[in-house]
């Protein structure tokens, strides 16, 4: 049977909910200072650069950017079979940074648990605070977002994908059931 | 991409993109080995024995902080210390220690193929630190990544590999994995220590003197004469041998400008190597074994994914 596809998040969407995200976060941490924005790959990285440039238009100041990759931090290595292991590029020491974590879906919290653990290992930033384009429910583990692009009930046999074009800018999210 | 094999215990065994894979986590893995923190939770509470029935140092210590920066538990058992002295079969030792439950052994023996012979007797994974005058693929492919980080690529490089052909592993694993990935191997020794046949192994050219051998090439990879290993009339004396097949600066400017020099220890300075060359700007014999600890973490995070295929 093949699978149904609906876009629930088009171009100009997820710039709209990327925009209102910038704002907030400048917002709750009343400006630029200490901020910094760290990707999870992959996905969440191109998520934080967009991020960055959506801050710089603001505030006119680069805030720094990183990216993690969490897969030598996952729970499940001997179920999912070895993945391909990607950089994880933090330029900046996160001691005392306001480090806003940055990924594309949020499902079972897992991801983000692993992506604090290795913000950790590298250094101890001031908060750690989430920012997701999709939050599709279904928490395995105490965690929420602080910002979020767009709540979206979901069933557990359905998939959210965020789809992004060449230039690593985001397109559409769609939702695809069994 | 996903690595399919249990064990690893020959380049010989693995295609382009399976080495391609542990090369590129590889590069990955350099990341963690720059950390303050240097350790990363993946193999948490996996078991890893280091079985050396020969000496080593590098890659003995290389293996274990490998898996120390993974966080797998391991323990060093070699020879002097353990029952083969006692006269324990090998078979005997590996059933023994799978009693005790490891994930992986990691195994350096004097026997080529020896691996083989337990892979199927053991139900953990299996890696090769060196099996006699067969393979060590872990230096194959910390030496592929040195290669890989000076140039940028290995499709189309001249390799010379110079030395001892017969008895050493490293040849091997080397010529087994860069004809695999575009590279074309020339290898130069004296007649007694260059296995007949040697050719057949892929994009693989034999020459008669050094100097055909190193001509324009951009890696110069000189190995050591493995004494133990081999009788006493394969030459007449080191500083014969050193004459005619020894690296020294002069001979080193046959090689394009730049060459990589690379040995994979231990090194007998004055005898394949001049000090001169292995002091010198174009050695990239330290870097190699830098290499090693990131390339033994992507070897035990690949045989540890549980053989599940996506």
């Amino acid at each position: 049977m093949a699978a149904s596809e609906t876009v629930i998040l088009d171009q100009s969407g997820i710039g709209r909910a990327l925009t209102r995200i910038a704002h907030e976060i400048l917002e709750r941490n009343k400006g630029v200072e200490d901020l910094a924005l760290v990707g999870i790959r992959s996905g969440g990285d191109f998520l934080a650069a967009r991020l960055q440039n959506q801050i710089r238009e603001i505030e006119k100041v680069s805030v720094p950017l990183g990216a993690v990759d969490i897969t030598m931090y996952r729970d499940d290595l001997a179920a999912r079979g070895n993945l391909p292991v990607g950089k994880t590029d933090i330029p900046f020491p996160l001691d005392g940074k306001r480090v806003v974590l940055v990924d594309d879906v949020l499902y079972t919290g897992r991801t983000i648990r692993a992506a604090m653990d290795a913000l950790i290992d590298l250094g101890r930033p001031r908060c750690i605070q989430l920012a997701v384009l999709i939050d599709r429910g279904h928490r395995e583990l105490p965690i929420r977002a602080d910002y979020v692009g767009r709540n979206v009930p979901t069933s557990q046999e359905e998939d959210v994908k965020v789809r992004f074009d060449d230039a690593h800018q985001p397109v559409e999210v769609r939702l695809v059931k069994p | 991409m996903s690595f399919r094999h249990k064990h690893i215990i020959a380049l010989r065994d693995l295609n382009k993109e399976e080495i391609e894979l542990l090369i590129s986590t590889a590069e990955s893995m350099r990341e963690i080995n720059e950390r303050d923190i240097k350790k990363v939770p993946t193999l948490r509470g996996k078991t890893i024995i280091n079985l050396f029935y020969e000496s080593s140092t590098r890659t003995r210590t290389s293996f274990e902080l490998a898996a120390k920066r993974l966080s797998a538990d391991t323990i060093n058992i070699s020879p002097s210390t353990s029952s083969a002295t006692k006269g324990e079969t090998l078979a005997d030792t590996a059933l023994n220690l799978l009693a005790m439950k490891p994930d992986i052994i990691i195994m350096r023996h004097a026997v080529s193929g020896s691996h083989y012979f337990l892979a199927n007797k053991v139900s953990c994974s299996l890696i090769n630190a060196g099996d006699g005058a067969h393979e060590h693929p872990s230096q194959g492919l910390l030496d592929m990544l040195t290669m890989k980080d000076r140039f940028g690529r290995l499709d189309g490089l001249k390799v010379a590999i110079v030395g001892d052909i017969t008895h050493s592993r490293v040849a091997r694993s080397n010529i087994q994995g860069l004809t695999k990935l575009g590279s074309s191997v020339f290898v130069a020794g004296p007649p007694t220590m260059v296995p007949p046949g040697v050719e057949r192994l892929g994009n693989v050219t034999v020459c008669t003197t050094m100097k055909e051998a190193i001509q324009d090439a951009d890696v110069v990879m000189m190995l050591r004469i493995q004494q133990e290993r081999q009788g006493k009339t394969l030459m007449p004396n080191t500083r014969e041998y050193s004459r005619y097949f020894g690296l020294n600066p002069v001979n080193l400017k046959l090689a394009k400008p730049g060459a990589m020099v690379m040995h994979p220890g231990p090194i007998n300075r004055g005898v394949e190597m001049s000090s001169y060359v292995v002091d010198g700007d174009q050695s990239h014999i330290l870097r190699q074994v830098e290499n090693g600890v990131a390339v033994r973490m992507a070897m035990l995070y690949h045989v540890s994914g549980g053989g599940s295929v996506e």
